[in-house]
């Protein structure tokens, strides 16, 4: 089939960009969005015109390195997909495509569809461990762990940390991100001697870098993981009590 | 050069115990004073970095990727091993070494094989405690599954996505040190060269991705944790980006290079759809304990796989390995699709699969439970193929996956570099010809939770009171000038054709002359044409922009020069190794029954190469491999 790509261009972080065309030829429902871009991209060499940047790596929507903005959703339009996921077989032929980079405040670009997400090693950084030193854990079965309670830690685990969710939010908030990580650590055993110093540093680093949380829910519609917006509710309880400890504290 | 695996004497079961104790230590408060460099935050890189940022050293850290939770390590699937018998179904440290060394074919060391299956013990402790979330039974404890035809349950795993919780263990710890300012992360930032002085590793010198700065990093240590070289196949299961210059820098300084034909060939994977395919697609092999694999009996039979009756089907791996059947080793299971798809037995539309059929499990246990067990990876499957396996068998072919090569180390994980150091994937040590599924994680935590962390002690202790040598000495000038002549000259070709076709054509080769069966004649065509290719590369290669924006074909450019120089190692090495083991099947040495045939009495060693510069032909080195608990035998699985 044959498509039409508008493609965000942009040389650097501080230079201007703006859209540009390209016409695909030859492009089999087989591919992937993203070895639609390699033809996109292998064309423009022979062309003698510089390919597009985009991040990626696993290419099998678990590193959380692809992720852009086709025709206006975070990761285009199958639900629970990321790019690199998403096949050419959901479109038809004469399709036109409009892909830009995540924009956020929070998301600086580096050049094309690259952006610059280290806002999120920060959160991490600042809280999101367990702090364990290396060799001095008891025996892994010790400690119980009802099989409900790990499952739910491994749905909020599951965050492949991509910035959809920021992506997708009209404000532009890290909820779902920093909610994930805060509700995989807060909710097992081994993570509650440091529930609350976690909650607030996390979610303090947070509001440093990306904007408020409205509860408009888009996050978890674009998430590739379908992480649930419950675990915003939980970080919002945890924040809570974490503040009311401290003040009294 | 004489090799010396530093193994110490003993029963085996002491060796590394009483070898921790005599290893020279650095006092506590003395490890602030040690700057180690760890190139890689994968699950070797990034344990290894949490680790000795704990201890107090000073560490720093670079990785290409923008973030350290990027690694490669992030995409593996099944699980990993550990001896903890919690099925109290015989598992044990001897058994976990015993398979493993005779599943590696007997070409690994038996010492250090043996303390990998020892520390698999604290791994899932450690993991446990950080927070991986990994399955559960319904009393609260963990829950095993067995994994790649072993015969006892000691997989661990964390839904179809135990690499990524894994690594996610990993990486929390590494910030929790980066919090801690013990370690130091430089993130999009690609080492180029290891900088030697006075035959010690002093460090690295790196190039910036998004500015193309050049810069030099000196330390008392350096660390490669940087994977494996599927990729010089240019299809594989690998992430796009990995690749082996680190090593291959290191090689050409002096790191001897060990076992490169040893590459493993996954027998699960989606099967190419057609030029464009960039990568391909691992399923994970746990499918194997409920799929059945056949292809039709007859040659060229097109009809659907629900038109060809059961008696017309050849579930050639059951008729051939009754005992084992579906479950035969990673190397078995692969030779034989490709036995088949060469007979022109091969299914799909392009004729370059076998079927992994679930019906029968679905007869048996029900949809709803082959749901449970493997539905992420259906959908997986169906948003790339757009068929759907609960009702259309799955399509597999073997695809590169894991490299059991890498840079020779000693029992301290040491290069013949002294102070440069490799762990993970990118070192040789512990798998031998063949790895077992759910050990590449288990080693690279072993490596570097475990072991580094301690052996890097006996080195840095002599050496309290000395400085690094600082990055303005003329051997990092040196390196530094190098690094920018071979960007300026990647930049400078503009010739006709893209990286992306050179890799490709590249990989043709390797996977035709060096991938799953090899022979001489082959494996000489290979030798006269990858040099060919390589120099036509240098000649005729485009790459587009400046070095200093974010250029993705100049970094692939640099990669792919490398990998020219290794799959030309890889090749010349299977060449020399005239028997088959493991992943290396030469096809003059093979059984009656077409099963491969091992040469111990010529070939039971470890072959470690030097560089002996472009165009002239590499120096063998080998070490003896003795083996006095598991006594040689031929790998059997009828
Ligand atoms: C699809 C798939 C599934 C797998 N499933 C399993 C499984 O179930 N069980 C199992 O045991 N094993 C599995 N494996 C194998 C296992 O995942 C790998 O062997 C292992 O994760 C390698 O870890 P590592 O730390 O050595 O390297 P990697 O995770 O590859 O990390 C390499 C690191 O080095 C960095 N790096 C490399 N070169 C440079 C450079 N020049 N400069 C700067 N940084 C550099 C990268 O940025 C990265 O951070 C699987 C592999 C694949 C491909
Ligand atoms: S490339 Fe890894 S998630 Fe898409």
């Amino acid at each position: 089939m044959e498509i039409t790509l508008r493609v965000w261009r942009q040389p650097g972080p501080d230079a201007p960009g703006d859209f540009e065309t390209y016409r695909a030829a030859g492009i089999s429902e087989d591919m992937s969005f993203l070895e639609m871009l390699d033809v996109v991209n292998e064309q423009l060499i022979a062309e003698n015109r510089e390919p597009i940047a985009f991040d990626h790596d696993c290419r099998e929507g678990i590193c959380g390195s692809c992720g852009f903005m086709i025709d206006g959703q975070a990761h285009g339009p199958q639900r629970g997909t990321a790019t690199c996921q998403l096949h050419m077989r959901q479109y038809t032929d004469g399709a036109e495509i409009t892909i830009e980079p995540f924009r956020a405040n929070g998301f600086p670009i580096v050049k094309d569809l690259a952006v610059n997400r280290k806002a999120f090693d920060r959160i991490v950084e600042s809280g999101g461990y367990i702090s364990v030193a290396t060799g001095s854990a008891p025996d892994a079965n010790l400690i119980p762990v009802p099989k409900a309670t790990a499952d739910r830690a491994m749905d909020a685990a599951a965050c492949i940390g991509c910035g959809a969710c920021v992506a997708a939010c009209p404000n532009g908030a890290g909820q779902l991100f920093t909610a994930a990580k805060l509700a995989h650590l807060n909710l097992l055993p081994q993570g509650k001697p440091e529930r609350y110093t976690r909650a607030e540093a996390m979610v303090d680093t947070m509001e440093h870098y990306f904007g408020s949380c409205t509860n408009m829910g888009e996050c978890s519609v674009a998430c590739p993981a379908e992480i649930s917006l419950d675990f915003i509710a939980l970080l919002n309880g945890e924040y809570a009590k974490a503040k009311l400890r401290s003040r009294r504290a | 050069m004489q090799l010396d695996n530093k193994i110490p004497s003993g029963p085996i079961e002491d060796l590394w115990e009483q070898h921790q104790f005599e290893m020279k230590l650095v006092n506590p408060n003395n490890k602030r004073k040690f700057e180690i460099i760890i190139v890689g935050s994968g699950l070797a890189g990034a344990s290894a970095a949490a680790t000795l940022g704990e201890l107090g050293y000073r560490v720093k850290v670079f990785t290409y990727h923008d973030s350290p939770r990027r690694a490669h390590s992030i995409a593996a699937q099944g699980g990993i091993n550990a001896a903890k018998n919690y099925k109290g179904d015989g598992d044990s440290v001897f058994r976990l070494f015993y398979d493993t060394v005779k599943g590696g074919d007997f070409r690994s060391r038996e010492a250090n094989v043996y303390r990998l299956a020892q520390v698999s013990l604290q791994i899932i402790d450690q993991c446990v405690a950080q927070g991986v979330p990994f399955a559960r039974e319904y009393g609260g404890l963990l829950d095993n599954r067995s994994f790649g035809g072993a015969q006892v349950s000691r997989t661990f795993y964390a839904r179809g996505q135990t690499g990524q919780q894994l690594l996610l263990g990993a990486y929390q710890a590494l910030e929790r040190q980066v919090n801690a300012g013990t370690v130091t992360v430089f993130n999009r930032s690609e080492m180029l060269d290891v900088v030697v002085v006075d035959g010690r590793a002093a460090g690295i010198v790196v190039r910036d991705l998004i500015t193309g700065e050049v810069t030099s990093h000196s330390a008392h240590a350096v660390v490669l944790g940087t994977g494996g070289y599927s990729n010089a196949f240019y299809l594989s299961t690998n992430a796009k980006a990995s690749n082996a210059t680190a090593i291959w820098r290191a090689h050409r300084k002096g790191a001897l290079f060990a076992n490169p034909c040893y590459t493993q060939i996954h027998p699960t994977c989606i099967p190419p759809s057609g030029e464009h395919q960039s990568k391909l697609t691992l399923m994970s092999e746990s499918l194997r304990n409920d799929g059945r694999i056949w292809v039709p009996k007859e040659i060229g039979d097109d009809r659907p796989a629900d038109e060809i009756p059961e008696s017309e089907r050849d579930y050639y791996l059951e008729r051939r390995y009754p005992a084992f059947g579906n479950l035969v080793p990673r190397d078995v299971a692969s030779r034989n699709a490709k036995t088949m798809v060469d007979q022109g037995r091969g299914v799909g539309p392009r004729n370059n699969g076998v079927y992994l059929d679930f019906s029968a499990a679905i007869d048996r246990l029900g949809a709803t439970t082959i749901k449970e067990r493997y539905s992420n990876l259906f959908e997986m499957y169906e948003r790339i193929t757009g068929e759907d396996p609960y009702r259309v068998p799955m399509r597999i072919y073997p695809a590169p996956h894991y490299t059991m090569g890498g840079l020779w180390v000693d029992y301290h994980l040491e290069t013949t570099i002294p102070g440069l150091y490799a762990i993970g994937e990118a070192n040789f040590s512990d798998h031998g010809a063949n790895r077992l599924g759910a050990s590449a994680l288990m080693q690279g935590l072993a490596d570097g939770y475990f072991v580094l962390p301690y052996t890097i002690g006996d080195y840095l202790a002599p050496l309290l009171g000395a400085k690094p040598v600082p990055t303005d000495h003329p051997a990092f000038a040196a390196a530094e000038a190098d690094v920018r002549d071979r960007v300026a000259a990647l930049l400078g070709v503009k010739g006709t054709r893209s990286v992306d076709w050179f890799h490709r054509e590249l990989g043709k080769i390797v996977w035709d002359y060096c991938g799953m069966a090899r022979n001489e004649a082959g494996l000489e065509k290979a030798l006269s044409e990858i040099p060919a290719l390589r120099a036509e590369f240098h000649r005729d290669v485009r790459v587009l922009g400046e070095n200093e924006t974010y250029n993705q074909s100049l970094e692939k450019a640099g990669r792919v020069a490398d990998f020219f120089e290794l799959a030309e190692l890889m090749c010349r090495d299977a060449l020399h190794r005239a028997e088959s083991c493991g992943g290396h099947f030469r096809e003059e040495s093979q059984t009656e029954d077409g099963e491969a045939l091992r040469d111990d009495e010529h070939f039971a060693y470890v072959a470690a190469w030097e560089w002996n510069g472009q165009g002239t032909e590499p120096t063998l080195h080998t070490e003896d491999l003795k083996f006095d608990y598991v006594s040689l035998s031929q790998r059997s699985y009828k």
